[in-house]
């Protein structure tokens, strides 16, 4: 690790200020990805801004019904917020399925929003990685491929995102506060992170210096009755293979009235299914139903060589979610337990 | 042998002598003594896998402020390495910057010395390292023409022609390549006054350090002094010395005065320590319909390294285990351009149970059969290897008891028969082996009467956490007839008398033994009422029936699975092991040893996969985010319970030894379990959603 400037930030403005007027500076929140980064010699800031002390840490109410989850709201915090767990209880899921209670009381949203991947060359100094140093290859494209993309992917770079808390946020419509030196503008984060294309060095569509300070939640009844499910190796402390994060409305007929699928550890970003969301309106809601919007989907996988198994996860994934969330709309509970409770 | 004694503390579980200074953090470990002069030591590895180093440009590096010294090959000091190292060949391991010749990615190249851990690690990632390259070869297979097979293959009988055969189970099994990681990352502090060096070392064996080092270093073995009283794992690879150690007494070489120190990063761990080797075990089993086995044969395929030699005794516990008159056993090895393999608890038995384990599974089905009474019908009466009488043999009564607490006799008789809440359920068994290793001659134990009733007992074994502090308390407790809390022991420092290294489950039967003669010659010598400063030492004894009988301990191991219909995720509610491992001399840190082991079999019968990149030649997956190691949520429910058994002939104290057999089987018995479950035949390890996903 390299010795580096400390910076306190006194207010938004001038962290991103401070932040965008030097390349070599970075943000500071919970440091469990970015200071684990500085250790491998990923990243190599020459100035940590701390934003942890700016006044970002409340969880409000929005006045249209909606929630704000300031940035710096640890991930423990998030998930136990009563408000979080009666009005979007597939937020708490998705969070409390990430990492572990240690790494969860010391995570911020907004830095779990812009963790970065975990590609295993991404990570290894004496590996070739566009997104590390571009223009050096993708090791990956015929490497280890476990935890990488099956849609979206370029040649390259095929890595994953690996947030579980902003495949929820996708689902729900959530959008990012963002502030630069100047002025505050709002992304929906299914939009914030980027598709890698030819430029995989760039995760988002925030430039150098903009500052997430909060995410805010619109109103959306149904997402009461949302769900999280977590495929992965291990029953805790893993990332996801493939992940879900489903809620859906149904109309008096019975038919699907509107659908929200976010999937995780499939792409360079949370990817909203949208396909399957159209394949889902006015659909009866059957199991065959949730099987064909799958297959909508997955019309548009990718996989790789060594992650061909991640399509019947994908399946799985959102047909078993769908599932937990009909049988939650017609009011038979929230269904057999498929998966693992939150741990 | 002498009949074993009546025990008072031993077979209770009194709590661990030294968890209060664990759990209150005042145990030191090897790098946390407080030395004067310290400077830290940061690596830096070989980006290619076979090459020469030609240059090492340090330049950025040395303009590091606080940078003390970059070693290279060029100007490190030099080391003389007896070929004969320990008997483990293991010489060119140790020969760390004595050459440019890189034989392994990761390889130390060069190394930082610096005031501060944070200039040693920007210098080192500063050190540019010019390489001529050479092509490299690191892919293990079984159809590879070059397999060397080191010693002679094992046979009796004819295997190829064994009969009866109406069945035949013919299968490739594979464990995968795992890395010990103990949670205490290999550490070392060293420092030379003069001709004197002393080592804080983390390691399985304090003499075992000073013989290995004083050996490399060209040192008088008296003139080396290490200390180790406490050690955060090793599981093996803590055993043999491996090149971190060298580097460090280097370093110390090269500064004398300057206590340096290393400690290894987790990712470190994955190049320089050793490892598992991958196994490839074909394996064919041949048995009458009744399941009475004609013939077994088990050749086995790993890896080792061009660098110095180390086979996985993968094939060695089949020759034990089962009768049939036909048999074989060998090995082959392929020498790669990677790292050299290492022992990782249960070398041999380990990965070498899984493979006939499962197959033995598959004959039960073949056969329609029970599993549990498969193995019944061919126990062996002697031992099928050496022919001599086994010194007890509780295979029957351990697969008897767990069947009975595990609730074997509800198990349906066909596969996936059972589905609850979307997760197929399923049961499974295995056997577990383990070998009484005869211990190592050399030990020696002292005994002192300190007065007040007071006893100090002093040898320089060293306890990985395996709870050698508590049981060797309760050992010479029972035999001075002393209280426990009247017993001080002393270990892990070279100025104790010498004691052998913590492996093969030996340290219990070994120290244990030592300690219970030097209790019988202090009361020989000095009676009931000793004098305060009154002495006696003891070597461990022969042990008189260690040639005429085959001493192993023997378990059984349950497993209840769970596989997703939809996603084909691997869980396990329900692990169950029981085991006959003669006395069981503390009962509380015994179950500790039978659960970590277990917990570490189910570790590599789910997860634990090094995955090496075939272009780079490193193990790519290098960290505890992406090398997964069981965690509490993996298992609701792990027991483990012993049978009593009364082993005269294996030692004084009738203990067989515990540290690995816990390890021994479980993967099998997961996987028997998934088939159960689901009627996939997982052969390769680790079992995971992908053998099962729409399957
Ligand atoms: C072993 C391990 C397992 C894990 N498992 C999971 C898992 O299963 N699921 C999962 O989702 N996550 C997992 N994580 C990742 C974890 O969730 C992230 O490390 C964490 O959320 C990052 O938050 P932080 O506040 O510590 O961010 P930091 O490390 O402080 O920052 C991360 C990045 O975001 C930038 N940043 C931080 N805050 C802001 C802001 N407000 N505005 C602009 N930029 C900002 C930083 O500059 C940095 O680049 C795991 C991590 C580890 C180490
Ligand atoms: S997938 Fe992306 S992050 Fe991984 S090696 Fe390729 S470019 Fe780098």
């Amino acid at each position: 690790m390299n010795p580096f400037d400390y910076h306190r930030a006194e207010d938004a403005a001038g962290a991103a200020a401070l932040v965008a007027d030097n390349p070599a500076a970075a943000f500071l929140a919970g440091g469990t990805n970015l200071v684990d980064r500085m250790k491998l010699g990923v990243t190599a800031p020459d100035t940590l801004v701390d934003i942890t002390h700016l006044p970002m840490d409340e969880v409000e109410e929005l006045p249209e019904g909606g929630l704000r989850i300031g940035a710096n709201v640890r991930n423990s915090e998030a998930a136990a917020h009563p408000l979080v767990r009666t009005r979007y209880p597939v937020l708490s899921q998705a969070l409390l399925s990430g990492a572990s209670g240690q790494l969860r009381n010391a995570a911020t949203t907004g830095g779990n929003l812009l963790q970065r991947t975990r590609c295993v060359y991404f990570q290894d100094l004496s590996t070739p990685c566009n997104k590390r140093e571009p223009g050096s290859g993708c090791s990956a494209l015929e490497g280890y491929q476990r935890y990488h993309a099956v849609f979206g992917a370029s040649p390259d770079c095929v890595a994953t995102h690996p947030s579980d808390m902003a495949v929820a946020l996708a689902a729900l419509d959530a959008q990012a506060v963002v502030q630069d030196a100047a002025a505050e503008r709002r992304i929906p984060v299914s939009r914030l992170h980027r598709l890698p294309g030819e430029a995989p060095e760039r995760d988002t569509v925030l430039a150098h210096g903009d500052l997430i300070t909060a995410v805010e939640l619109p109103a959306m009844p149904m997402a009461a009755r949302a769900r999280y499910r977590k495929i992965r190796d291990r029953a805790s402390f893993a990332f996801a293979l493939v992940s879900a994060a489903a809620a859906m409305e149904l109309a008096e007929d019975g038919t699907v009235a509107d659908a929200r699928i976010a999937l995780g550890g499939v792409a360079h970003k949370p990817w909203r299914a949208r396909l399957a969301e159209e394949a889902l309106i006015g659909a009866a809601a059957t199991g065959h139903d949730f099987a064909a919007a799958a297959e909508a989907e997955l019309a548009e996988a990718r996989p790789l060589p060594g992650n061909t198994f991640k399509l019947p996860l994908v399946r799985a994934a959102i047909t078993t979610t769908l599932g937990e969330v009909a049988d939650g709309v017609r009011g038979r509970g929230a269904g057999p337990d498929q998966g693992e409770g939150e741990r | 042998m002498t009949t074993t004694r009546a025990a008072t503390a031993t077979g209770t579980g009194p709590r661990r002598a030294d968890g209060p200074r664990k759990a209150a953090g005042t145990a030191p470990y090897a790098y946390e003594y407080p030395v004067a002069d310290l400077a830290y030591i940061a690596p830096v590895q070989a980006t290619v896998a076979r090459g020469r180093v030609l240059e090492v440009d340090a330049s950025d590096a040395e303009a590091v402020e606080g940078v003390l010294t970059v070693l290279w090959h060029a100007n490190a000091p030099r080391l003389e390495p007896d070929p004969d190292l320990s008997g483990l060949q293991r010489a060119a391991e140790l020969a760390v910057l004595q050459s440019g010749e890189v034989a392994y990615r990761g390889q130390v190249v060069a190394a930082v010395v610096a005031e501060t851990f944070e200039a040693a690690h920007q210098a080192a990632a500063q050190v540019t390292v010019r390489y001529e390259q050479f092509p490299h070869d690191v892919d293990l297979s079984d159809q590879r023409s070059d397999a060397v097979a080191p010693e002679e293959d094992h046979r009796q009988g004819d295997t190829a022609g064994a009969e009866p055969a109406d069945v035949v189970v013919e299968h490739t099994y594979t464990t995968a390549m795992q890395h010990n990681n103990p949670m205490e990352p290999h550490s070392t502090v060293a420092h030379f006054d003069g001709a004197a060096l002393t080592l804080y070392e983390s390691t399985q064996g304090v003499h075992e350090v000073r013989r290995t080092v004083a050996a490399i270093a060209g040192l008088d073995p008296r003139s080396v002094h290490v200390i180790a009283p406490y050690v955060g794992g090793g599981f093996g690879s803590k055993g043999p010395l491996h090149a971190p150690t060298a580097l460090a007494t280097l370093a110390a070489m090269a500064l004398p005065g300057r206590s340096v120190k290393l400690a290894l990063t987790r990712r470190q761990m994955f190049a320089l320590v050793g490892y598992r080797s991958p196994t490839l075990q074909r394996v064919r089993l041949t048995a009458d319909a009744q399941g009475r086995l004609s013939g077994i044969d088990v050749v086995a395929t790993v890896q080792s390294s061009a660098l110095a030699d180390f086979v996985e005794q993968a094939a060695l516990p089949s020759k034990s285990m089962y009768a049939a008159p036909n048999r074989r056993m060998g090995h082959r090895a392929v020498h790669l351009d990677a790292p050299v393999p290492t022992w990782m608890r249960a070398p041999g038995e380990c990965p070498g149970m899984f493979g006939p384990e499962v197959a033995m599974d598959e004959l039960a089905w073949s056969c329609g059969l029970d599993p549990i009474e498969l193995r019944l019908r061919n126990e062996p009466d002697r031992d099928p290897h050496t022919h001599k009488p086994f010194s007890s043999r509780n295979l029957a009564a351990c697969l008897h008891e767990g069947a009975r607490r595990f609730g074997w006799d509800g198990r349906a008789p066909v596969s996936a028969a059972r589905t609850e809440n979307g997760w197929r359920v399923g049961l499974g068994v295995a056997a577990s082996t383990y070998p009484v290793v005869p211990p190592p001659s050399g030990s020696r134990a002292r005994i002192r009467y300190e007065g007040e009733g007071v006893y100090v007992v002093s040898l320089g074994a060293a306890d990985i956490g395996t709870g050698a502090w508590t049981a060797l308390t309760q050992v010479a407790a029972d035999a001075l007839g002393a209280p426990l809390e009247r017993v001080r022991v002393r270990l892990g420092d070279t100025t104790l008398p010498e004691a052998s290294l913590a492996g093969g489950s030996t340290g219990l039967a070994s120290w244990g033994s030592t300690v219970h003669a030097a209790a019988e010659a202090f009361r020989a010598r000095h009676g009931q009422a000793p004098e305060p400063g009154a002495e006696a030492e003891a070597d461990l004894p022969d042990n008189p029936d260690g040639d005429d009988f085959a001493m192993f301990a023997y378990g059984a191991q349950f497993a209840e699975v769970r596989v997703h219909e939809a996603t084909g995720e691997v869980r396990v509610p329900r692990l169950l092991g029981v085991f006959a491992a003669g006395r069981i001399v503390n009962s509380r840190t015994a179950r500790s040893q039978f659960l970590g082991g277990m917990t570490m079999g189910l570790s590599m019968a789910l997860h634990e996969e090094s995955v090496v990149d075939g272009r780079f030649g490193h193990v790519v997956n290098a960290d505890f985010a992406e090398y997964h190691i069981a965690a509490n949520a993996d298992v609701e429910d792990i027991q483990a319970h012993w049978i009593d058994e009364e082993d005269p002939h294996v030692n004084p104290l009738g203990a067989k030894g515990i540290g690995e057999i816990g390890i021994v089987g479980t993967a099998a018995a997961v996987a028997n379990a998934a088939y159960h479950a689901t009627g996939v035949r997982v052969r390769s390890l680790p079992v995971r959603l992908d053998d099962f996903v729409g399957a």
